[in-house]
């Protein structure tokens, strides 16, 4: 654990009360970042009517599951679930694919344009999506791709910012395994294939967490691409029924839990990659 | 996001390679075009030229169904002298900055110091931090509209029992729907910017504060005099993709107040959102939208002149 040195001058009762106070202040921020969530589950469980108890109450009696049968038979949950992870896998695939290929030849490949198009890509990290927002709603509009996968699906599949990650990354690997798989003969697509991207695989699922994490939770684009139930995802759809069903805060909250279970899960089994993705590089799923 | 050019020298040149022929640098140059291919047609098209387009929307009146008229910089003109809304949604937008962003990094700095005095249990306050982060901010700010809920949420409850007789009607309230929208992005963000500065504080090599120490240096002295100075890359990093973030501030707002009441929480996302896809003004959205990139961009150069200055104080 880092900077536990103590001075060898400091009282010992003086380390205690700090100590003890780290543990009070962390015990009730963390209870703060819980209670809304055990509120939300409080009142999913809810038999619907109890939602509406003075005063709330916490401990669900009887328990319920009937708002959970509510979201999935009175609105179509089970085709939001399915459309969210279908568009979120395929973008994940899609951009760790398509930056990874880039990555390569930015960081090992010599080519005429180089320098100036890797610029390129590095001036466009600074603008906001909201610029480009408009413009590629007008040209889903034009393709008829409104309401469709793909308009879900492949304007946010080729990322600046994942190419330019990557590409930071595979210059940390030594060239030494390469050139021994080069002068053998290998192809470059092989060389990318066989050496670079097994030993970018940290890098690889990192970017790949923070994409899965950015689709599932995005909502601008896909609300504006998704005004029809076909395709819509779970965001827009919770949107969509606080102005339906505003009062009916057991079917809100029961949604709600169920739109965070495969979010929470992807979490706890990738925890290491969203900690190094974060503390490395600031990267975030806004 | 992170750290660009800088390492741009680091790219070293090959070592071995056979004499230079004509055709294995041509064969080099067609293997690279081919593996940026897929990632170039895509960011060519829905980034490259959608500035290029956004840029020209913004200088018409366009309704998305009559043909666009081009109006110059009308749009600009109106909304920087004319548009009374929009002067709105700009101090809205820096309200919300300006008291949520100190407020986190505060927070967190504090939270992340707590963690990182040696307690246990590390992995499972992160994780009770993290919650927040990784949940939608649709689900987050649904959650929160329940938790305000000024009848049956328990807040006001909680509020009340403690004394607070008539406890505000948060999202109703045109006093307390910012503040109300803030704590709940203040929240939410909390867990990601105290992972920052827990990376932070350990990076910060233990040898100082065990010279400090020798020396007498009191806690509270070392906390001022070395994690401090120490901590301010990792502060000003935090400060400046926090405002980036809060100046696109728009789900929350949706979902909490849908603006309101009365325009009060308005922000410029929420702002291009309604005007674009809602009343279709395409043009005029557009204009607000390169606007917002206007101090995006003062925002990113502040954080290059910053890092370029603090690099001698890399361990």
């Amino acid at each position: 654990m880092a900077m536990t040195v103590e001075s060898r001058s400091e009282p010992r009762g003086q380390r205690l009360v700090i100590r003890g106070l780290s543990y009070a202040l962390l015990l009730a921020g963390a209870f703060i970042m819980i209670v809304p969530f055990v509120w939300m589950a409080s009142t999913a469980f809810k038999v619907p009517g109890d939602a509406f108890s003075y005063p709330p109450t916490w401990i669900p009696r009887p328990p319920s599951l009937d708002s959970f049968r509510d979201v999935f038979t009175q609105i179509e949950f089970g085709r939001y679930i399915f459309n969210s992870l279908f568009v979120a896998i395929c973008v994940t695939a899609g951009e760790v694919l398509t930056s990874a290929l880039a990555a390569y030849a930015f960081a090992r490949l010599r080519f005429p344009g180089r320098e100036p198009l890797f610029l390129l890509y590095l001036a466009t990290l600074m603008i906001p999506g909201q610029v480009t927002l408009i413009p590629n709603f007008v040209l889903m509009r034009y393709f008829d791709w409104i309401n469709t996968y793909q308009g879900l699906i492949i304007p946010t599949a080729f990322t600046a910012l994942g190419t330019f990650l990557l590409r930071q990354y595979f210059l940390t690997i030594p060239r030494e395994l390469e050139e021994a798989a080069r002068i053998d003969g290998a192809s470059y697509f092989k060389v990318w294939w066989q050496i670079i991207m097994p030993l970018a695989t940290p890098a690889l699922a990192t970017l790949a967490v923070f994409s899965f994490m950015g689709s599932w939770n995005s909502f601008l684009w896909s609300s504006v691409m998704s005004s029809g139930d076909t395709v819509r995802t779970l965001t827009v759809a919770l949107r969509a029924l606080v102005t339906e069903y505003g009062t009916e805060w057991g079917l809100l909250m029961a949604g709600s839990l169920v739109a965070t279970i495969p979010m929470l899960i992807v979490f706890l089994a990738a925890q290491k990659y969203f900690v190094r993705g974060i503390a490395t590089t600031g990267m975030t799923g806004r | 996001m992170a750290h660009p050019i800088a390492t741009e020298s680091a790219a070293p040149r090959p070592v071995v390679r056979p004499k230079p022929r004509l055709n294995l640098r041509s064969r080099e140059a067609i293997a690279a075009y081919l593996f940026l291919l897929p990632n170039i047609i895509g960011f060519l098209i829905f980034t490259v030229l959608a500035v290029v387009a956004s840029a020209a929307i913004s200088l018409t009146n366009w309704d998305l169904l009559s043909a666009a008229q081009f109006v110059g910089l009308e749009n600009y003109r109106y909304l920087l002298f004319d548009d009374p809304l929009f002067r709105t949604v700009m101090w809205n937008t820096f309200y919300f900055t300006v008291v949520g962003v100190p407020a986190s990094i505060v927070l967190a700095l504090g939270l992340a110091l707590a963690l990182n005095t040696g307690i246990r249990g590390l992995p499972w306050f992160r994780a009770a931090y993290f919650l927040p982060v990784i949940t939608a901010t649709v689900v987050v700010a649904l959650i929160w509209r329940w938790f305000y809920n000024p009848d049956f949420g328990v807040l006001n409850y909680v509020l009340f029992q403690l004394g607070v007789d008539t406890p505000p009607n948060w999202l109703a309230s045109q006093t307390w729907a910012m503040p109300a929208v803030i704590i709940v992005a203040v929240w939410k963000q909390l867990g990601y910017n105290m992972v920052i500065f827990l990376a932070g504080l350990q990076a910060i090599p233990q040898t100082l504060y065990e010279a400090a120490a020798i020396d007498g240096a009191s806690r509270w002295q070392r906390f001022i005099h070395i994690t401090l100075p120490l901590l301010t890359p990792t502060t000003f990093f935090i400060l400046v993709i926090s405002v980036i973030g809060s100046l696109q501030t728009f789900d929350a707002v949706l979902i909490l107040t849908d603006g309101g009441p009365a325009n009060a929480t308005r922000t410029i996302v929420y702002h291009i959102w309604q005007q674009a896809f809602v009343f279709l003004e395409m043009g005029y959205a557009a204009a607000v939208s390169w606007i917002l990139f206007f101090f995006i961009f003062l925002f990113t150069l502040l954080q290059w002149w910053l890092q370029k200055r603090w690099v001698h104080y890399e361990a």
